[in-house]
């Protein structure tokens, strides 16, 4: 009974899982590779066929290429910062918090009352005599803005989450180790690459392959910044499923983003490998 | 040529002062230890030393060189840390090369260093290993292999042998006085266990609340305390104490007997456990517990009320509950003065 135990307590949670994620997983598999009833491929030929394809996958693509590599620098730079503080430590992680607590739509919304044309960035340029009169920023025309405001939305919103993790693995992490870096002659900026970062790995790991997939899952903050004008992966889901009303298509583009996710969740688990013996 | 040369240093923690005030040279290759329970400063003297932490107030000179205001690094010392430090994520290699490669020596020579003290420590074989796969005792041969590979001016040990177990202990102890001696650097080792101060040191410097109360050769720690902390701190089982009465010029009375003492107005008498023996005249004792030791018996008596304890040769057959007779070698008796508590000579 007892070796059972532990099983038979995971059992509920195993079983919700497989009932609510598993079989509708499942069902997302079959439909993308289903029309008609029928096991086809058409459903990813149509989506690869069709013109905003291309655009939405680069498009993700670029946005996840820069928006994580800044908030990765940005959270390890915050978390060091933190990290120094003797007084007020929990105070500003609750400030650097607060964006997390704002749901993405809402953040969209944020920076779309900034960049709009009656927004907070015209009225302020306006009033400092710096234009005449307001300028739309977010329109088609402008598509770098649009790609722009969503990478400034974005790292406002989610540098917190990384930040977060590598606060709480650079607490793991043993004073010692530096100081003794220090005696033997490392810069504070050694210490940071040799010992620091080494060390940090397993964080960095989890604070990584998390980031990435929620950028791979971009939607509401560019929906609200940038509507259909500048399509993702995430959108084009979206609008196949309910504009189009066509489940099998936006399937595929379900299966794409999955492929992504995994596929960049093993490139940082393969580059990050800590090897059995090196960890703390 | 590395003469150690502390000024007046003291350390301040908000309200809390950790060292006041301490002075303290130390030779050239000389074997340092400071002695201490903790909370004694001990190990903020020596951080102190390694520039991991700033005096509020002092100098620290190395080899003729203020250096309290250089980073570590500049201040040509190395250091064994209590839990080793061994970086995890680098091999053993790589942590011992970790200091040459900081001072960008070129890499054959980083090998030939790696190697050689390696083979001092006898780890030639984990080279290629991470510290998760060393057992204590190999993470520490290679703490101290990266400190030795530096061929530091200074090596600075906090409680390296802490964490070891006993009969280990022991060994490495050897071992690191025997490499320590070649390498013909100055040591300064913190640690709380006299024994291995004894053992180790050229010279202890006891530590109390932040003072040095005493720096000199072992046998002399041990043999003339310069204070009853000293003599209470150092000889497992410690010194014996019994209050005194003045009894004429010169003589006190102690637990009914008389004895030749100092010239003062107060004055205690103290008296190491080993040098007493049983004999006709002499400080009644009513025997507590009586602990066979093997070469000796230790005895836990009562001497005028006071705990009073006696190491004597093991042919004594003592029985619990026995009053016995112990006299004290008369050139072992030390007084101190009860006022200030130090040493009357």
């Amino acid at each position: 009974m007892p070796r059972a135990l532990p099983y038979l307590l995971l059992l509920p949670a195993s079983l919700f899982l497989l009932v609510f994620f598993f079989y509708p997983f499942g069902l997302v598999v079959v439909e993308s590779l289903t029309r008609g009833g029928e096991w086809t491929t058409d459903n990813f030929t149509r989506m690869t066929g069709h013109w905003k394809f291309a655009p939405a996958f680069w498009n993700t693509i670029w946005l996840t290429a820069i928006v994580v590599p800044v908030q990765l620098i940005m959270a390890l730079t915050m978390a060091s910062v933190v990290q120094k503080l003797k007084t007020g430590r929990s105070g500003l992680l609750y400030i650097f918090a607060i964006p997390l607590g704002i749901s993405d739509l809402a953040a969209g919304l944020i920076w779309l009352a900034i960049f709009e044309q009656s927004g907070f960035l015209n009225s302020i340029l306006h009033s400092f005599g710096v234009i005449d009169r307001p300028t739309l920023y977010l329109g088609y025309q402008n598509m770098w803005v649009i790609f722009l405001a969503v990478c400034l939305a974005e790292i406002w919103r989610a540098t917190a989450i990384m930040m977060v993790i590598i606060v709480a693995g650079m607490g793991l992490i043993p004073k010692e180790y530096s100081e003794a870096a220090e005696v033997f002659g490392a810069s504070r900026w050694q210490r940071f690459t040799r010992v620091t970062l080494p060390l940090l790995r397993p964080s960095l790991q989890t604070a990584l392959i998390l980031r990435i997939l929620m950028a791979f899952e971009v939607f509401a903050v560019v929906m609200a910044l940038g509507g259909t004008s500048l399509p993702v992966l995430m959108g084009e889901t979206f609008q196949w499923q309910f504009q189009l009303q066509d489940r099998g298509v936006a399937a595929a583009y379900a299966m794409v983003i999955l492929g992504l996710s995994v596929a960049f969740s093993l490139v940082v688990l393969r580059l990050l490998h800590v090897p059995k013996g090196a960890r703390i | 040529m590395a003469e150690i040369v502390i000024k007046g240093v003291a350390k301040n923690f908000g309200s809390f002062t950790a060292l006041h005030s301490v002075d303290l040279t130390i030779a050239d290759q000389e074997f340092m230890v400071l002695l201490g329970a903790s909370g004694c400063g001990k190990t903020t003297l020596l951080r102190i030393i390694a520039g991991l932490e700033t005096p509020s107030q002092g100098e620290v000179w190395i080899g003729g060189r203020r250096v309290d205001h250089l980073p570590p690094r500049a201040r040509g010392i190395s250091m064994v840390f209590q839990n080793y430090a061994v970086f995890p994520h680098l091999t053993v290699f790589e942590n011992i090369a970790f200091g040459l490669r900081m001072a960008k020596l070129p890499s054959p020579d980083v090998d030939r260093r790696v190697r050689r003290t390696a083979g001092l420590m006898h780890i030639e074989q984990l080279l290629k290993r991470y510290s998760g796969e060393l057992s204590g005792e190999q993470r520490q041969r290679v703490a101290v292999a990266r400190a030795l590979a530096m061929e530091p001016d200074v090596i600075l040990m906090d409680e390296p042998l802490s964490n070891l177990d006993a009969l280990l202990r022991l060994e490495m102890r050897a071992e690191l006085k025997g490499v320590l001696a070649e390498s013909k650097t100055t040591t300064i080792y913190v640690t709380h266990d006299q024994v291995e101060a004894m053992s180790l040191a050229d010279r202890i410097s006891v530590m109390n609340g932040g003072y040095i109360v005493q720096a000199d050769r072992p046998t002399e720690v041990y043999r003339n305390p310069a204070a009853r902390f000293v003599g209470s701190f150092i000889g497992n089982p410690p010194m014996n104490f019994l209050p005194a009465k003045p009894d004429g010029a010169g003589r006190w009375h102690v637990a009914g007997q008389s004895f030749a003492g100092p010239r003062t107005g107060g004055a205690e008498f103290a008296i190491r456990p080993e040098d007493l023996h049983p004999a006709q005249t002499g400080l009644q004792a009513e025997v507590r517990v009586v602990e066979p030791l093997g070469p000796h018996i230790l005895i836990t008596a009562q001497v005028a009320g006071q705990p009073f304890r006696a190491l004597l040769e093991s042919d004594h057959t003592i029985t619990p509950g026995e009053v016995i007779t112990l006299a004290p070698v008369p050139d072992r008796i030390r007084w101190f003065d009860p006022e200030t508590q130090k040493a009357i000579a």
